[in-house]
C-alpha cells in the first residue's frame, strides 16, 4: 500500500486538477449509470425488488447473533472451519497461522474488500508469504503498487495506455500494447501458472447462507473459482454482516447487486461453496476456512440508525452516481471504501478524528440513497455522522466530538442568535447593508470563503423594506 | 471457543433490539409473454454463450461437429457419466479428438489441464430463464474443474429442465437441503471490464461456452 496522507481536502484538490483521471472516471461512471438504468425499465419492479432486498438484510441484521451461530454450526457440519476475529490484527494473525501450519508460502487471491480493509497483502509480505491478486483490476493495481479506486472496478482510474506500459515494465517478455484483449490475455497467461502453483487460495464472500452453511461468491472473470478450487486450501474472509437467513434469498440480492453494479442481469459465475473436497472427489480444496471479522462492525450495529449502513451489499452504485466521487475518483477518499458508503464506513471504522473529513465529500444531493439497492439512507447517515463529529451522542462513534472547533461554535452561536431574534436580525442585516460592501474579501475568516467564491454584493435595501414599501404586510 | 467469538456475539446480543420485519412482497420472475427457453436463448446469446440444438440420439455427432468447428485437439470428459459413456461408445466406432478422462485426483492432472486441454464437457442440472444461467453441480464423477479450466466449456442442457427463476430452482432441486460441496450458476464465458470498462471475454475461466441443447 502506498503511504496515504490522510488529508482528504488536499487529495481532492489534487485529483480535481488531474484531467486524465477526471476523464477516465467521467466516461466509465456515465457508462455504468446508463447500464444500470437499462436494467431497471420497470420502476414498480425495481421498487418491489429494493424493498425485498432491504427486508432480507433487515431480517438478517435483526437476528444477526443467532444467524452467525447457525451459520457456524452448518459450516462446521459441512466440514468448513470457522474462525472469529475482533480486529484487523487478529484477523491477519489467524490467517497467517493457518498458512504457517500448512507450510504455505504463496497465496492466490480472489477479490476481497475486507482484505483491503486489513492491509492483508502488506502484512503477508512482511511475513514472507507472497499474496498475488488474481482479479484483473486488483492484479493491475498490485503491479502498480496502488490501492483500489473503486470497490467493483479497482483499476478504473487507469487507462489502457497506462496499463500497457505497466505490463511491459512488470511482466517478463511482455511488449507494449494498449489492446484490452491482448492485455487481458497477458494477465491470463501469468495468473494461470499462479493458480496451479499457489499453496493456498483466498477469497471474500458476497453472501453467507445460514440455512445451508454456504458461502456465495460472485465473479465475472472466473478468478474467484480458480482461487477457491485449484489450490489445496481455501481461506475465505467476511465481515459479520454478510450472513443471510436462506440460500433462496440470494436470488433477489444477486439480481439487485449485479444490475446495480455493472448493469448485467447476473455475474458470469455464482459460486456456492458448501464444503471442502470430500472422500472420493477428485478436486476442490482439502481444507476450507472462514474468518469472520468484526473490525468496528459491532459498534456500528449498536446504534439503531447507523446499523442501516450494514445492509450494504457492496455494489458501488452509490459511488457510480455520486457527483463528488465521479470528479475526484476513489483514491482521494484515503481509506478502503470510497464514495458515499465510504463516507459512512471509514469514519466509523477508523474513528472520526482520523477519517472524519470525508464526511464533507457530499453535497447531500441524495442520488446515492435513491439508487441504493437496499435502501440505505446514505444522506441521513452522513448528516448524522457530521453531527456526531461535533456533538457526540453517548459513545456511538469512535472519535465522536473530535471535530469540534471553538471558532465554529462561536460562529454558529452568533448565527443562531441573530436568526432566532428579530431585533438582532434587523440590527445585523442593517449593519451588513451599510458596511458589507466595504469589507475587503481578504479579511480573516472571510478569506477562506472568498478564496473559492466571489464575495456577495449586499443590496442597500433589504427585501423586507422593499416589500413593506409596496404595501405587503408582515404576517 | 475463542474470546473473539464470545465477545462479538455478546456485543451483538447487548445491542438494542429491532423487530424482525416480514419479507417485503416480491415475486420471482415468471414466464408471461416470452417463453422461458426463448428468454434463456436471448440472455445467453447476449453474453456470447453459443447454443446448438440437437436430439438426444445425435449428441455424440453434435459434439464431434463442435470440436471440429473449434479445432479442439482434445476433450476432458467424465467417463463414468451418461454423457461419458455416450462419448466412449461413439469414439469406439469412429475415433475423434483425443479423450482425456478426469478419473484421478486433480494433483495428477493439474499441469495437463492448465496447459494442454482445449475443451471440457459437463452435464447441467438445468437452466434459469430469468437470468440466462446454467445450473452446474460438480460431483465426484464430474469434478469442479471440468467447467472451469479448459478454454472451451461444452455444457449439455436438456430443454425440459428449464426453471423460471433461481427461487424455483432452489425449491425444485432441493438446493437448500444439504447441497454438494460446490454448486454454481454459469452465465456465459468468463469476462471482464476492468480495463476502461471495455468488455473482454476469456479472462481466467473458459473463453467460449457452447451449450448443446437436447430438445427431445
Amino acid at each position: 500500500m502506498p503511504e496515504l496522507s490522510h488529508d482528504f481536502e488536499h487529495a481532492a484538490v489534487k485529483a480535481l486538477g488531474n484531467q486524465q483521471l477526471r476523464t477516465n472516471f467521467r466516461r466509465v461512471m456515465t457508462g455504468l449509470m446508463n447500464k444500470r438504468a437499462a436494467q431497471f425499465p420497470d420502476p414498480d419492479e425495481l421498487q418491489a425488488l429494493r424493498s425485498r432486498g432491504k427486508s432480507i438484510k433487515d431480517r438478517a441484521l435483526a437476528k444477526l447473533p443467532d444467524l452467525l451461530v447457525q451459520l457456524e454450526q452448518n459450516l462446521i457440519a459441512n466440514g468448513i472451519q470457522v474462525h472469529w476475529a475482533e480486529s484487523v490484527d487478529e484477523g491477519n494473525r489467524i490467517i497467517l497461522d493457518i498458512l504457517r501450519k500448512a507450510n504455505a508460502k504463496s497465496l492466490i487471491k480472489g477479490k476481497s474488500m475486507v482484505s483491503e480493509e486489513m492491509h492483508f497483502n502488506h502484512f503477508l509480505e512482511e511475513n514472507n508469504i507472497r499474496a498475488l491478486e488474481s482479479d484483473l483490476g486488483e492484479y493491475i493495481i498490485q503491479l502498480a503498487g496502488e490501492g483500489p479506486s473503486h470497490i467493483v472496478m479497482p483499476a478504473i482510474h487507469k487507462n489502457k495506455g497506462e496499463i500497457g506500459k505497466l505490463f511491459q515494465e512488470k511482466i517478463d517478455g511482455q511488449g507494449y500494447t494498449d489492446d484490452p484483449d491482448e492485455l487481458t490475455a497477458a494477465a491470463r497467461r501469468v495468473l494461470r501458472q499462479m493458480f496451479a502453483n499457489a499453496d493456498a487460495g483466498f477469497s471474500g464472500v458476497n453472501f453467507a447462507a445460514a440455512d445451508t452453511g454456504s458461502l456465495v461468491l460472485m465473479s465475472n472473470e472466473g478468478n474467484g473459482r480458480m482461487s477457491t478450487h485449484l489450490p489445496s486450501m481455501h481461506i475465505a474472509l467476511m465481515g459479520i454482516e454478510k450472513v443471510i437467513e436462506r440460500l433462496e434469498d440470494v436470488g433477489p440480492l444477486i439480481s439487485l447487486a449485479c444490475r446495480s453494479a455493472t448493469g448485467q442481469p447476473i455475474t458470469t459465475y455464482v459460486n456456492v461453496i458448501s464444503g471442502p473436497r470430500k472422500a472420493g472427489e477428485k478436486d476442490g480444496p482439502k481444507e476450507v476456512h472462514l474468518v469472520i471479522l468484526d473490525n468496528g462492525r459491532t459498534r456500528i450495529y449498536d446504534d439503531p440508525q447507523l446499523r442501516e449502513g450494514l445492509r450494504c451489499i457492496r455494489c458501488a452504485a452509490c459511488m457510480n452516481h455520486c457527483p463528488v466521487y465521479t470528479r475526484i475518483g476513489g483514491h482521494a477518499y484515503q481509506y478502503t471504501y470510497p464514495g458515499p458508503i465510504g463516507e459512512i464506513l471509514n469514519p466509523q471504522m477508523q474513528g472520526i478524528e482520523k477519517a472524519g473529513d470525508v464526511l464533507h465529500a457530499s453535497s447531500l444531493c441524495g442520488r446515492c440513497a435513491e439508487v441504493c439497492p437496499v435502501k440505505i439512507p446514505l444522506v441521513d447517515l452522513i448528516v448524522r455522522l457530521r453531527r456526531e463529529s461535533i456533538r457526540p451522542s453517548a459513545d456511538a462513534v469512535k472519535g465522536g466530538g473530535s471535530r469540534k472547533s471553538g471558532m465554529e461554535n462561536v460562529i454558529w452561536f452568533g448565527w443562531k442568535t441573530m436568526y432566532a431574534n428579530p431585533l438582532f436580525y434587523r440590527w445585523g442585516t442593517w449593519w451588513l447593508r451599510k458596511i458589507g460592501n466595504l469589507m475587503p474579501a481578504g479579511l480573516p475568516l472571510l478569506k477562506q470563503w472568498t478564496s473559492v467564491r466571489s464575495k456577495p454584493q449586499f443590496a442597500s435595501r433589504s427585501i423586507y423594506d422593499l416589500a413593506r414599501e409596496r404595501g405587503i404586510r408582515d404576517e | 471457543m475463542s474470546n473473539a467469538r464470545s465477545a462479538i456475539l455478546e456485543r451483538l446480543r447487548k445491542a438494542p433490539k429491532k423487530p424482525v420485519p416480514d419479507l417485503a412482497p416480491w415475486s420471482p420472475y415468471k414466464t408471461t409473454t416470452e417463453q422461458p427457453l426463448d428468454r434463456f436463448r436471448r440472455l445467453m446469446g447476449a453474453v456470447k454463450g453459443e447454443i446448438i440444438d440437437t436430439k438426444r440420439a445425435d449428441l455424440a455427432e453434435t459434439l464431434r461437429k463442435v470440436l471440429a468447428d473449434k479445432q479442439a485437439k482434445n476433450l476432458l470428459y467424465a467417463p463414468n457419466t451418461e454423457i461419458g459413456r455416450t462419448i466412449d461408445a461413439a469414439w469406439a466406432t469412429e475415433p475423434g479428438p483425443q479423450l482425456v478422462a478426469y478419473d484421478k485426483p486433480m494433483e495428477e492432472l493439474k499441469s495437463l489441464m492448465i496447459n494442454d486441454i482445449d475443451a471440457g464437457i459437463t452435464s447441467t442440472m438445468g437452466a434459469i430463464a430469468d437470468t440466462g444461467s446454467l445450473i452446474v453441480w460438480p460431483s465426484a464423477e464430474e469434478p469442479r474443474l471440468m467447467s472451469l479450466v479448459p478454454p472451451i466449456h461444452i455444457a449439455v442442457l436438456e430443454a425440459s429442465k428449464m426453471y423460471d427463476s433461481f427461487s424455483e430452482a432452489v425449491g425444485k432441486l432441493g438446493w437448500n437441503k444439504k447441497p454438494p460441496g460446490n454448486t454454481l450458476l454459469i452465465s456465459g464465458p468468463s469476462k471482464t471490464a476492468d480495463i476502461e470498462g471495455i468488455l473482454c471475454f476469456g479472462v481466467h475461466g473458459p473463453k467460449q461456452l457452447v451449450i448443446i441443447l437436447i430438445t427431445d
